[in-house]
């Protein structure tokens, strides 16, 4: 009992001129009780039970199991689809990515001087990246029918959103001098920006580019579910179907790409760095 | 007497790099002929300008009902669901993650175990979370506790990446010092590795709460609970006061788990 005593209140230290130091309360104190009960209030609300979980737990393999051997002749059937799905990741993350850049400049602390401006561009940024990827390409369904044109779409828009976020925190914490100098020759801001500034970020702009793109050929697999072409509808297919061995083919493909794209991007990464 | 150099000139010096400009202008329309190709354009439908701008209308015509309703429909209650959906897969994936995270780290197991440690994370990154969907819903049912397992799985890949980074960063000087200073294994753990890595961890948990909010949205695709299968509902029978009120209490929770987040990570990071 000390022991817990002495670490959520730690005793006075008394230095060696007589003053009494006392450490501050372990933030633990309030941490531990607030976690506690948000956990036993959730587990209560999901109606999680452990019970279940050890008795039926053997059941998440039964997909697995059926899923042996895959079907390796249907990686004919599956060749094409990863492709759509590749480009229209490529396509989707760099149209996104070359938006963000305006976005970017207009929210950042540093590059825009009138704060109203600011405000409202960062306001509907933020609203906007709220939006799920889900709502995005069922809106987007709406307009461009069901197709890879509607995942393109939905995935570029979702990452100018994000990027849009990443790139002007980028843009805030850079170093202003190249760009003050350069103003101070007569250009103007936007381009002192393109000179001064773009040259320093070009590195990280392509890192959280790439990012984004081994998370779009994650999402694009999600998608395609809802109709948004590639991949993903003949995972969806396939698993409405219960052809569970061409599902693992679908997914051994897909692990295959994200596992190649993540290596390259890695590698990308480490050069630029 | 050194040469004079005007502005121009040293201009002009500056690197062409050539090579890599006409390399990405190559790429770039490499990547423009395959979107061609493959990426087919089936027309533009009127209808959905209809469906954007009654989805924006919507947020200021709520159906105020739904909204503020109490019960098992009421916005809040679908949030609150949510809310929990998420901190509980996180919380599990967190636990989870702890141990596979020390026996993936190069600094603790031999290299070999390691490899394998880190081939098991990107086999479990690489499945789409909706696949976790499907499995669970055989053990659980669907619901809401579908959802949490989902989550959990579908973190852990993540969260152990991250936290090997950090656990292959420990600064080994400091077990060192306690070594000196005789401490025992348990009190090395306890004064020398855990408050080195608390700090990564919470800020790493707490990142993975809020992509897993936006993630509980998705799931409720596959009936694993939460807003999201509401949401979906409501905007594909073109409900829209419904889609209003259901989307007005998304953006304000994500806005604030975003915001909160944020403090937070930026407290452990910095101490301010």
């Amino acid at each position: 009992m000390d022991k817990i005593k002495k670490f959520f209140l730690p005793k006075p230290i008394i230095l060696s001129n007589g003053k009494v130091v006392q450490p501050a309360m372990s933030p633990m104190v309030y941490v531990i009780p607030i976690l506690l009960v948000m956990f036993f209030y959730s587990t209560s609300l999901t109606g999680f039970a452990l019970g279940t979980l050890i008795n039926r737990g053997s059941r998440f393999f039964d997909i697995l199991v059926k899923m042996f051997p895959p079907n390796f002749g249907y990686f004919t059937k599956v060749w094409t689809p990863m492709v759509v799905t590749l480009v229209m990741s490529i396509v989707g993350t760099l149209a996104g990515a070359a938006f963000s850049i305006p976005a970017a400049y207009l929210s950042s602390e540093n590059m825009v001087k009138s704060p109203l401006l600011k405000f409202i561009v960062r306001s509907i940024m933020s609203v906007l990246r709220t939006i799920p990827l889900l709502v995005l390409v069922i809106l987007f369904l709406n307009m461009f029918g069901a197709g890879a044109f509607t995942g393109m779409i939905s995935l570029g828009v979702f990452t100018f959103t994000i990027m849009t976020k990443m790139f002007y925190e980028l843009i805030d914490t850079c170093d202003m001098g190249p760009f003050e100098a350069i103003e101070s020759s007569g250009a103007s801001r936007v381009k002192a920006f393109w000179t001064g500034i773009m040259p320093q970020l070009w590195g990280q702009y392509i890192s959280i580019l790439l990012y984004n793109f081994e998370m779009n050929i994650r999402n694009a697999a999600i998608l395609g579910y809802v109709g948004a072409g590639g991949i993903g509808i003949l995972l969806n297919d396939r698993l409405g179907w219960r052809a569970y061995p061409e599902v693992a083919m679908i997914l051994l493909v897909l692990m295959l790409s994200v596992y190649l794209i993540e290596s390259l991007s890695r590698y990308i990464r480490k050069r630029l760095l | 007497m050194s040469t004079k150099i005007t502005v121009i000139e040293q201009l002009k010096n500056e690197p062409k790099n050539l090579g890599l400009k006409a390399l990405l202008i190559l790429g770039l329309i490499g990547v423009g002929i395959l979107g061609v190709v493959y990426i087919d354009y089936n027309g533009f439908t009127e209808f959905g300008l209809t469906v954007m701008w009654n989805i924006s209308k919507s947020i200021f015509t709520p159906n105020t009902a739904l909204l503020f309703g109490e019960g098992k429909n009421g916005v809040l209650f679908l949030i609150t669901e949510t809310a929990a959906i998420a901190f509980l897969g996180t919380i599990i994936g967190t636990i989870v993650s702890i141990p596979i995270a020390f026996l993936s780290s190069r600094n603790i197991v031999p290299g070999w175990m390691a490899n394998i440690g880190v081939a098991f994370i990107t086999v479990i990154r690489t499945f789409p979370a909706v696949v976790y969907g499907l499995m669970f819903i055989r053990v659980t049912g669907p619901g809401a506790f579908t959802g949490v397992l989902t989550l959990a799985v579908a973190s852990i890949g993540m969260i152990s990446k991250l936290f090997i980074e950090v656990i292959e960063d420990l600064d080994p000087g400091i077990i060192e010092a306690l070594d000196a200073a005789g401490c025992n294994g348990i009190q090395k753990v306890q004064y020398g590795i855990v408050p080195q890595l608390m700090g990564n961890f919470a800020s790493t948990a707490i990142y993975r709460f809020e992509i897993n909010v936006k993630y509980a949205t998705i799931l409720g695709m596959v009936g694993a609970g939460g807003i999201g299968a509401p949401l979906i509902f409501a905007i594909t029978a073109y409900r829209w006061a419904d889609t209003g009120a259901l989307l007005i209490g998304l953006i304000i929770f994500v806005l604030i788990v975003e915001y909160g987040s944020a403090k937070i990570r930026k407290k452990l990071a910095t101490g301010e």
